[in-house]
């Protein structure tokens, strides 16, 4: 059914289903969050949790500074995060910008990774500031590139100014667009939306309008993914759960530098959504230098002395 | 009128230019010659000396690339600090290290003029262990001094400041950074000289000390594969020194124990030769 039948895609029944949503508890979600953070993962349930965290790591690179070589490295990577272990699992993804797609997936292809999907930024990433037509565009290019996931972002200024059909028409657009060939993965940009009020309201506006997983930040504006904004986000995707049957993935991306940080998140994913989303088909990091960390812990937990970011490669 | 309650110093351990309690959690208790309660000190984990690893590596490169002139300045100004705050110690070693004021007082003397001669050796080490090279080619061969990376340090137990001073000092002035750990009889000078580095001007990072045991953590300093050298003048067992140096082979370690306190050997120790060869006529 369309928009899993919780609205007919008129502007007032949109408002009504959004308007009736309970508030966030600020504080509740923040001290949850806080006291989640403090759980100890250790030894075995420790190897574990790095190991999905890095089966989950939307390995990133979204610089202007970005070249053919260093997508075609970050690639590799990828297939084979630390080539002297091959028991370290591949990557969840790897997220390029448009022009990278298809370097991307070729050579992804070429080092035996055609199990890694290339996640493409769309939109007039980071901004958002394109005309429809733009978007479109933009997103088809990456289709044809090759991305099998479509990270999109939704215009802020239009949903911080009330306009709530126009980002739902635009996320609905961008999903027809995507069909059954791109997952789609809508930002909503965690740190521009102010309260967590918000965030709840647009990780409703996403699913409902089609989005297969929400996605925090851009990773270009701080605050990102804390700890409290994905609580609310895990909230929201089991809460529609509940109602639809339908499950939503969530990815958190900026600002998770280090095993410390990727594991508390997967704790949040356990005790919020519950284990089922403790999978790369539903929870994904999206990092750059967390990677590293990962490995470099796995090391640590495979030899029993600390590693050097010496042994691991320089992105 | 109500008599003032003291106001006592919470000893902490120093990293990466904060002064944060061991992650453990974990305190010992440090006594004087009389057996007599003076203070807690932080009793230091691995986990604390990994997070000093992390701060000394991301503070070197910037170090280094500062001048040697730079550096002598802010080595010298460690000991404009140090004489700034002498009272202090004097009260501070007397007390933990059960010796009289006079001889504490020669010790927190001898501890700036250690910083100052360290400090005049910072833009003269390229000289004195640098080289022009004859080669039979059309180049110009020289060698240069390098500062190695991240060096480890177990201080001497005895003389608890001026040993530390000694671990520190000519580690820093090639443009390495340090992790000290301090003497773990008497540590709490260490600390209340943290203060001063963190009062000199020397980037937060440069140099960080802990407090703690050291048949706990040395074993720790020399497996850590992100650590270049290892200064363990302050060890004696030879059990553990042989622990240290079977640990520490694993990840070609330089490790030194010093028995000359003052000599620029103990700065070139833990420098690397670089050696170029530039082409002439090209």
């Amino acid at each position: 059914m369309k928009y899993y039948g919780l609205v007919d895609g008129t502007e007032a029944s949109l408002n009504n289903f959004l308007k009736s949503l309970p508030g966030v508890d600020q504080v509740g979600a923040e001290a949850r969050a806080a006291m989640l953070g403090t759980r100890s993962i250790k030894t075995s349930s420790k190897k574990k949790a790095i190991d999905l965290a890095i089966s989950m790591v939307d390995l990133t690179t979204l610089e202007g500074a970005d070249t053919a070589g260093k997508v075609t490295a970050l690639a590799s990577k990828a297939v084979r995060p630390d080539p002297s272990d091959p028991t370290v699992p591949s990557v969840g993804a790897i997220c390029v910008y448009n022009d990278m797609v298809s370097i991307a997936r070729k050579h992804l292809d070429l080092v035996g990774g055609s199990h890694v999907p290339v996640a493409a930024v769309c939109t007039a990433f980071p901004s958002g500031r394109a005309s429809m037509a733009v978007k479109i565009q933009d997103t088809l290019d990456a289709i044809e590139a090759g991305a099998g996931e479509i990270d999109m972002v939704i215009d802020r200024g239009a949903f911080l100014s009330g306009h709530l059909m126009d980002v739902f028409e635009e996320i609905v657009k961008i999903r027809e667009v995507c069909g059954e060939k791109a997952h789609l993965k809508v930002i909503l940009e965690t740190g521009e939306l102010v309260t967590y009020d918000n965030v709840r309201k647009a990780s409703f506006l996403a699913m409902l309008a089609g989005a297969d997983f929400i996605k925090t930040s851009t990773g270009k504006v701080a605050p990102a993914a804390t700890p409290p904004v994905v609580l609310v986000m895990l909230e929201a995707v089991r809460d529609f759960y509940q109602i639809t049957n339908k499950r939503i993935g969530v990815k958190p991306a900026g600002g998770i530098r280090n095993t410390k940080d990727a594991i508390k998140q997967l704790v949040l994913v356990n005790e919020t959504a519950g284990p089922e989303w403790l999978t790369p088909s539903l929870f994904r990091i999206g990092a750059s230098a967390l990677l590293n960390d990962l490995l470099m812990q796995r090391m640590k937990m495979r030899d029993g002395y600390y590693a050097s970011p010496t042994y691991v490669t320089i992105d | 009128m109500n008599e003032r309650l003291e106001v006592k110093k919470t000893y902490k351990l120093y990293i990466g230019g904060a002064f944060p309690r061991s992650e453990s959690g974990r305190t010992y208790e440090v006594k004087g010659s009389d057996g007599q309660f003076i203070a807690n000190a932080c009793l230091a984990s691995r986990k604390d000396l990994k997070d000093a690893v992390v701060a000394a590596r991301s503070a070197q490169s910037s170090w280094a690339s500062a001048t040697a002139y730079n550096r002598g300045q802010i080595l010298y100004r460690i000991a404009e600090m140090l004489e700034g705050r002498s009272e202090q110690f004097i009260k501070e070693i007397s007390a933990s290290d059960a010796i009289s004021e006079s001889k504490a007082e020669r010790e927190v003397l001898a501890a700036i003029d250690r910083w100052v001669w360290y400090a005049g050796w910072s833009d003269k080490l390229a000289v004195l262990a640098g080289s022009t090279n004859p080669v039979s080619g059309p180049y110009y061969n020289f060698t240069i001094p390098e500062a190695m990376g991240v060096i480890g340090a177990i201080a001497t137990e005895e003389n608890s400041l001026l040993g530390l001073v000694d671990a520190i000092a000519p580690i820093i002035v090639s443009g390495n950074s340090c992790i000290v750990l301090a003497s773990g009889r008497a540590p709490l000078s260490a600390m209340t000289f943290a203060e001063v580095l963190a009062t000199s001007d020397l980037p937060h990072g440069v140099c960080n000390i802990l407090t703690g045991s050291k048949e706990e953590l040395a074993p720790w300093f020399a497996s850590h594969m992100d650590i270049n050298g290892l200064d363990i003048s302050g060890v004696d067992e030879p059990s553990l020194v042989s622990d240290i140096k079977t640990a520490g082979a694993q990840n070609l370690k330089r490790i030194h124990s010093f028995s000359k306190v003052q000599h620029p050997k103990r700065i070139l120790a833990f420098m690397e030769a670089k050696t170029i060869w530039h082409p002439i006529g090209v």
